[in-house]
């Protein structure tokens, strides 16, 4: 510990300067070495140690110390205004909320309020003022904090590979840019992700104002050039679509998982889970989609579709409903009965309807839908147009291959890329990568050394937006000030900085650069109160786009279908490491992606049929070719989707830890079909590769598991909860105070595992690693466990979130030998860590199966990165220990506290689990069964309630909403 | 030599079980109280030959039982009940079906450590050093000889009668037991 | 001395009081030792070692290096703590109730029926030891308030193990050294070497036959034997309460106490077949343990396997009958699930071999003896394996099933309890002496007496 201290010292002194060159020089080698030994214990015992992931985390705790833990917990020193006002100063133990925004895949911003221990941001939440999350996150911003903390990170400016400072940098950037000034800036390029941020797009502008010949270019492999295109092609101007789910009765999906994701899809899932409940008309969703979303899974008719075959169906609901030029095609590969009944709803139900056309569909189907829309009256009513929020809204390849272009041509002087990584995840036919090798000087600004830092000269460390000042837009537009929550750990630069120094050439801090640019949109005297304001609410008001009337035109007319021979391959970002720019963490990496379950690694996801046709079997490893390029990946046998149609998911293989988990799909990712195209072929090889999943068995056996009912038929509303569901010889324990209990909606949830995260980085639940997971050893709290039903190749789907179920007659509790596992007075199911002694009895005994026991030392408590990161209300579990869900139960206190500060009862809503806090569907209501007015235990006597595995009278406090479904007779 | 140290009595060795059977009844009719037999094997109608009154160890035994029965049932009901109650599955504090079998067990084991403890105690072994050990012939007593022993503080005893008696009754070898 | 038609005798060979104690004793008494006995040490040895390999090893890096997870949270470790519990149970038959029932051809064969139940039982008890996550606070399962006053949770089964388990072992402790301490007599007066005297002479706590004595200890060892008749079975009821007290399918069933205390007896007659057997052919035993016993041993055999084998119709019966889904699946999984090999293989062994026993041609060769009683041996353990892995992976909650496979430690650890077993086994049989010299001098007497009359 004391020499770590001291390595702390000398860096923070180092720092200072800005000046270090080689991390042994910092360390002092007899300091340095120890450490690394305490950190990494005796390789004799790894052979022993099935866990790889331990020696990623020993890492993490010797570099993060090297890199330099003096600046942490240190605030950034400009002022950031906490979200509620609070005392003065920050109360150890009291937690301060900062609003800010996370610029998520797309540039799209999330508005967030991150959790801040003592200067240390350990959780997010989603900010209830913003209109892209309205309280609600997703696992990726869940995970994000655990990518701040990550050692991982690149932690020093570097040329060719060799450590230099921010100075040694500047001093190269100018030279070379006075270079280009001369020239106009003929040899200078820039290219960055797609760009939302006002003050960035103006930075950008302003050194294009400089460097006239320059140019900026834009690329993001997940970015869809299609939705631009098929704006201009139905209304002739570059709009993007608003969806009020709110108002739709019956909502299309073509292809389109807008419940999954898309930059709106928190809110969306808002809106379409509020429809799915009773009380209100319920909504109905139809789906064709090539592979199984979590939107088809909620669908009530789901059509498994070729991609191909979505640009008919889109054609012929069009001609059906009226679109003018839009002539009904003869496909035969449609089932006529299910379009016509589709056609007739969305025509019953004008104005109330919805047609939603995926992101990665073709321009054609954008347009259709979009024209689908205005024929049927929706616009204004379920969907509106406001303009594309990308501060330069482009044809993304287009942009890319003419930058490659130049290179190739030796036209380029000067690259300078901002975040991405394009060698890696451009187009295979595009040669970014060895293109970029003729630039003579290559820039990168990076979190992580991923390829295009590899072939960089310069490689400077991007700072994590909750160290960085920025700006953001979401969906509609409006604006969030993201604010930084802790100084750069690893003395990162964000874009603002960078481009600053490529225009003026002067080093700004962040913080002045945004500043400046509102200060001179907003001028007034009043600024500061304003900018405090919006920094307070996380949204700077009057920034949302005003809605754009459109005027449609004629269908375009149907693309000729090229020759359909082979397999369809359809192209997707991971679920979990979306692009890549996920891989490195190992939160996501472990998460279960909805519906294979599937963690540490990405696969092909083939029909059954289609598997049974080529003899593939799961976990087989098949080579994958297309357009001459090949790659080999493993098998997954999915559930719903389309036959003959096979999903590949990208984000994986690229430079950077984690990343060898799974296959590179980019290698054969063609600029021709980008998100699907014929002529895949699958050679299965001799090979064998076990997929980390963590459901093996998705069929409910025809056990009352999942209950689902048409809505309307479900039970009638039953009276307040029956106090014993058994009569029973022992008489009952009763609960003056609290009586803590939670209902979960299947109804609503959509399986988009933001709970999973949210529990894992509220409760420091460990990750355990690949080899672990296949042992059968992941340790989340809380599960999605996904079943289907009927016909594998057309399912039903149902997604059940498990958490503890809180037993009232906790069948664990009666069979431990210490009494490490108790009832509380609050009728909590308690985990007593410390009595614990592993006889691993309440596991066997648990029906549910919910609880997680540490076979090894899983967390490494003694490691000074997560320390960083634990939340300090909770206990970090060791080796030996049996751990659960404990319904948040230092949320529970820490609001008891305040309430009988208060002298009064806890008021319903008051509490909030982390998992329901971070749910976008509001799937999951936490309370109070004592008080009657609770929501919580109004949801327990609608006629739907019901416990799970209530016939073992275990009386569970958590207990389910069955899932309601709202099928068109028509079809049924 | 042996004649100036003092005696603790008199041992006679036989071949059979039967003849020390016979001897010992007759010894006994002869009026003799202080006798003990060493054999190699518990003997049928040997402790009716010697007259000896049974033995209250099963008593004993029966009070050990019930007294770890009773303390098994009170330590649970004590430990669970009052000491530290605390909610178990939604269970009684006093639970108790399922405190039987812990109940049951001490019983057992308590018992059993009285019968054995209980036997050695009042039979006083362990006995390091006992005067028939003295007699060199002693050693078959474990063997395959059986003896008969008459102790000197036996009112009836004499030196040279008892000698006698016992040669009579067809001791194949009668010693002096030195004390 | 027998005609043909009865039954072959308890004692072989005509004895006297003098040549049995010099046959037994000397088997114990002579210098050095035999090569075979050095070989079977040194193999005992050797696996006791391999335990402490992976003892070390678990104790180190955790009980992840076993093959266990959720759901499958118990795996060898539990199976073996009941197999090993389980053999030692025809010890306690053999010495107690076949006492009561006096039945005399026990006498030659339990003194080392006792001696492995004892072994036995020590093999058990690390188990529950070692497969805890943190064994180094297995003391808090011990009857006192040990940490933040708490006592252990009584209602638990785990704990009613921790009773059963220690109450029998030393039960059984008593019942073998009381009724060793007159052969502890003979040994220390025939004893040639000083060192043989002392250490005897210690043990033997200065018996000398005393008609007193005999008296007082004949009247406590038959209190031993009644007070561990209802041990015996209480012990495997006990045991079997950590299945059928939990919920589990597969588990959660009434006929388990009867079925497992038949099981145990069943596993330990094979077992002290298993050991007879050679040792009898090893030490030229055939006059003291005669064909009578291994007979008698045979038929025990065949009758605790048919009583095991109706409770493993009674559990298949009550799994359909009770129309209970999660009962049925367990069974149908059984039947043809991923582990149905062992399923097979634990009826092939337990209820299909012990058939032949009807056969007297097959009662009386002892070497097809010794292959059945092996064979039993296995056939228990796999039914073990059986209970705990195959009822946990696959349970309720089709999400949550999984897979066990056991890894080199989970064998290490299996094998390496054997080390245990068979060190003290070959110890025992050097140094005391294998048969009760001072019953078999009473059998003697009797068989003296019947002739006699």
């Amino acid at each position: 510990m004391t020499d770590l201290d001291a390595v702390r010292a000398r860096l923070a002194a180092a720092r200072g300067e800005q000046y270090w060159r080689t991390l042994e020089e910092v360390a002092d080698s007899a300091a340095f070495e120890e450490l690394l030994a305490r950190e990494m214990p005796a390789a004799a015992v790894q052979w022993l140690d099935p866990m790889r992931r331990r020696s990623f985390l020993k890492l993490m705790a010797a570099a993060l110390a090297l890199g330099g833990l003096g600046g942490c917990g240190e605030r950034p020193s400009e002022p950031i205004v906490p979200y509620v006002r609070t005392p003065e100063g920050v109360i150890p133990g009291r937690p301060l909320y900062f609003a800010t925004a996370m610029p998520s895949a797309g540039g799209f911003g999330l508005g967030l309020l991150v959790e801040s221990h003592l200067g240390r941001p350990i959780k997010v939440e989603g900010n209830p003022r913003h209109p892209a999350s309205l309280g609600a996150t997703d696992a990726h911003a869940q995970a994000s904090v655990l990518t701040l903390y990550d050692p991982e990170r690149l932690q020093a400016v570097t040329f060719a590979g060799a450590i230099r400072t921010w100075a040694d940098f500047l001093g190269a950037a100018r030279a070379a840019l006075g270079a280009q000034r001369a020239q106009r800036g003929a040899g200078l390029r820039l290219l960055t992700e797609t760009v939302t941020s006002p003050t960035l797009g103006a930075q950008l502008r302003a050194v294009l104002e400089q460097y006239p010949d320059a140019r900026w270019h834009q690329w993001e492999p997940s970015r869809a050039d299609a939705v631009r295109a098929g704006a201009l092609a139905a209304f002739g101007d570059d709009v993007r679509p608003i969806h009020h789910l709110a108002a739709a009765d019956v909502i299309v999906a073509l292809d389109a998982d807008f419940l999954g994701c898309g930059p709106a899809h928190l809110a969306e899932v808002r809106e379409f889970a509020a429809r799915r409940r009773p009380g209100q008309p319920m909504n109905r969703l139809y789906v064709a989609e090539s592979g199984l979303t979590p939107t088809g899974a909620k669908a009530d008719h789901r059509l498994g579709l070729r991609a191909a075959a979505v640009a008919p169906l889109a054609r012929a609901l069009a001609a059906a409903v009226g679109v003018p030029g839009a002539t009904a095609p003869h496909a035969d590969q449609l089932p006529a009965r299910w379009v016509e009944a589709v056609a007739r709803d969305l025509r019953r139900h004008r104005g109330r309807s919805l047609v939603v056309a995926g992101e990665t569909q073709t321009a054609e189907v954008q347009a259709l839908a979009h024209l689908t829309n205005v024929a049927l009256g929706n616009v204004g009513h379920t969907v509106s147009y406001v303009p594309a929020v990308e501060v330069r809204s482009e044809d993304q390849l287009a942009s890319l291959k003419t930058l490659v272009d130049d290179m190739a041509a030796g036209r380029v002087e000067v690259l300078v890329v901002l975040g991405g990584d394009p060698a890696f995840n451009a187009p295979a036919d595009v040669p970014f990568a060895e293109a970029m090798g003729r630039v003579p000087l290559r820039i990168h600004l990076s979190l992580y050394g991923n390829d295009t830092a590899a072939r960089s000269h310069w490689v400077v460390p991007a700072a994590h937006y909750l160290e960085s000042w920025s700006d953001v837009r979401a969906f509609d537009g409006t604006v969030t000030v993201v604010q930084p929550l802790i100084a750069p750990l690893y003395g990162g630069k964000s874009a603002h900085e960078l481009l600053a120094v490529l225009g003026e050439g002067a080093t700004q801090a962040g913080y002045d650069i945004v500043r400046a640019r509102w200060q001179a949109e907003r001028r007034g005297a009043d600024f500061d109160d304003a900018w405090r304001s919006w920094l307070e609410a996380g949204v700077v008001p009057g920034t949302a786009s005003a809605t754009r009337y459109v005027l449609p035109r004629r269908a375009p007319a149907p693309s000729q279908a090229d020759g359909q021979e082979g397999l369809e391959v359809v192209f997707r970002p991971d679920p979990a490491v979306h692009d890549g720019r996920f891989a490195s963490n190992a939160w996501l990496q472990e998460l279960p992606r909805p519906l294979s379950r599937l963690t540490w690694g990405n696969a092909v996801h083939v029909a059954p049929t289609t598997a049974a046709h080529l003899g593939l079997r799961a976990e087989q490893v098949v080579e994958l070719a297309l357009r001459g390029r090949t790659v080999r990946a493993p098998v997954v046998v999915a559930a719903g989707q389309a036959e003959g149609s096979v999903t590949v998911h990208f984000g994986y293989g690229g430079r950077g830890p984690f990343h060898e988990h799974g296959f590179n799909a980019y290698a054969i990712r063609p600029s021709d079909a980008l998100w699907s195209g014929w002529g895949l072929e699958m050679r299965p090889t001799g090979a064998r590769s076990p997929l980390a999943r963590t459901q093996h068995h998705q069929r409910m056996e025809g056990r009352d598991i999942v209950r689902a009912f048409p809505a309307g038929h479900e039970p009638p509303r039953a009276t307040p909860e029956p106090a014993a569901a058994e009569p029973s010889l022992y008489p009952e324990w009763s609960y003056a105070g609290y009586r803590w209990g939670m209902a979960i909606d299947l109804s609503a949830c959509v399986g988009c595992n933001a709970c999973v995260v949210a529990c894992q980085a509220e409760n420091n639940i460990p990750v355990v690693g690949k080899r672990e997971v296949l042992r059968g050893r992941e340790m989340h709290w809380i599960r999605i466990d996904t079943y289907f039903t009927g016909d594998p190749a057309a399912p039903g789907t149902y997604f059940m979130p498990v958490p503890c179920m809180h037993c009232e007659n906790a069948p664990c509790e009666l069979v431990c030998p210490v009494e490490a596992t108790v009832h509380g007075a609050e009728g909590l199911n308690e985990m007593v860590y410390n009595r614990c002694v592993g006889t691993r009895y309440c596991s066997n005994n648990c029906p549910y199966k919910v609880r997680r026991f540490n076979f090894f030392e899983y967390s490494r408590w003694n490691a000074e990165s997560l320390r960083l990161l634990y939340n300090p209300d909770v206990t970090v579990r060791s080796r030996g220990v049996m751990e659960k869900c404990t319904y948040c139960v230092q949320r529970i206190v820490q609001t008891r506290i305040a309430a009988e500060k208060e002298g009064r009862r806890i008021r319903d809503g008051e509490v909030v689990t982390a998992c329901q806090q971070a749910c976008p569907a509001e799937a999951i209501v936490f309370g109070d069964l004592n008080d009657e007015e609770s929501r919580v235990r109004l949801l327990k006597t609608e006629g739907r309630n019901y416990a799970l595995l209530e016939e073992l009278n275990t009386r569970p406090r958590t207990t389910y909403l069955a899932a309601l479904s709202n099928p068109n007779p028509e079809l049924a | 030599m042996i004649k100036q140290r003092p005696l603790w009595g008199l041992l006679a060795e036989f071949a059979s079980p039967d003849e020390l059977l016979a001897a010992a009844r007759r010894v006994r009719g002869a009026g003799y109280h202080r006798i003990d037999a060493c054999v190699p094997f518990p003997v049928e109608g040997l402790t009716e030959a010697l007259g000896f009154r049974r033995t209250w160890l099963p008593l004993l035994v029966l009070a050990g039982a019930l007294f770890g029965a009773a303390g098994a049932y009170f330590m649970q009901w004590y430990a669970m009940g009052i000491w530290y109650p605390l909610n178990v599955g939604g269970r009684p504090l006093n639970s108790w079906p399922l405190f039987i079998p812990i109940t049951f067990e001490l019983a057992v084991l308590v018992g059993g450590l009285t019968a054995a403890l209980g036997m050695l105690a009042l039979n006083q072994l362990p006995m390091p050093y006992h005067p028939l050990f003295n007699v060199p012939r002693f050693a078959r007593a474990t063997q395959d000889r059986f003896f008969l022993a008459v102790d000197s503080r036996d009112p009836r005893f004499d030196r040279a009668a008892t000698a006698e008696l016992l040669r009579s009754v067809g001791a194949a070898e009668v010693s002096e037991v030195a004390r | 001395m027998s005609t043909p038609s009865a039954p072959p005798p308890v004692l072989a060979a005509p004895h006297t009081y003098t040549s049995i104690t010099d046959k037994i004793a000397g088997i114990v008494l002579t210098r050095g030792a035999r090569r075979g006995w050095l070989l079977g040490f040194a193999i005992g040895l050797a696996l006791f070692t391999l335990l402490g390999v992976a003892v070390t090893a678990l104790l180190y890096v955790g009980i992840g290096i076993w093959g266990v997870n959720i759901p499958v949270a118990w795996g060898f470790a539990i199976a073996n703590f009941v197999w090993w519990i389980g053999i030692g149970h025809a010890g306690t038959l053999i010495s107690a109730i076949l006492l009561l029932l006096r039945q005399e051809w026990r006498q030659s064969i339990n003194r080392f029926a006792e001696a492995m139940t004892i072994f036995a039982v020590m093999c058990a008890g690390i188990f529950p030891l070692l497969h805890l996550g943190r064994p180094q606070f297995f003391y808090w399962l011990t009857p006192y308030p040990n940490t933040m006053s708490l006592w252990p949770q009584f209602r638990s089964p785990l704990v009613w193990d921790v009773f059963a388990v220690s109450t029998y072992f030393t039960i059984s402790l008593l019942f073998w050294y009381v009724g060793l301490i007159p052969d502890l007599a003979t040994l220390r007066d025939r004893s040639q070497s000083r060192i043989g005297r002392v250490v005897y002479g210690v043990f033997a706590l200065g018996w000398r036959g005393s008609a007193r004595h005999w008296q007082r200890y004949e009247v406590a060892y038959l209190l031993l034997a009644g007070l561990a008749t209802p041990l015996v079975v209480s012990v495997h009821t006990v045991v079997s309460f950590d299945f059928a007290v939990a919920q589990l399918p597969g588990w959660h069933s009434t006929i388990f106490p009867p079925y497992f205390v038949a099981g145990a007896i069943f596993s330990g007659f094979a077992m002290v077949l298993t050991l007879a057997i050679p040792l009898r052919a090893a030490y030229g035993l055939h006059d003291l343990i005669t064909e009578r016993h291994l007979q008698n041993m045979a038929k025990i055999l065949l009758v605790t396997g048919l009583i095991v084998a109706y409770g493993y119709f009674i559990e298949a019966f009550m799994a359909w009958y009770s129309g209970n889904p999660f009962e049925r699946y367990v069974l149908w999984n059984r039947l043809t699930g991923p582990y149905r090999y062992g399923f097979w293989g634990m009826l092939l062994f337990n209820v299909a071999l012990p058939q032949l026993l009807w056969l007297q041609r097959v009662r009386r060769s002892a070497v097809a003896l010794f292959v059945i009683a092996v064979c039993v041996n296995i056939g228990m353990w796999l039914e073990r394996f059986v209970i705990v892995v195959e009822s946990l992976h696959r349970d309720f909650l089709p999400s949550s099933w999984g897979m066990y496979y056991p890894t080199f430690w989970d064998w290490a650890t299996l094998f390496g309890s054997f080390g245990i077993f068979l060190t003290f086994f070959f110890l025992f049989i050097r140094f005391i002496p294998m048969i009760s010299i001072a019953e078999m001098r009473m059998l003697l007497e009797e068989e003296r007496g019947e002739a006699a009359a």
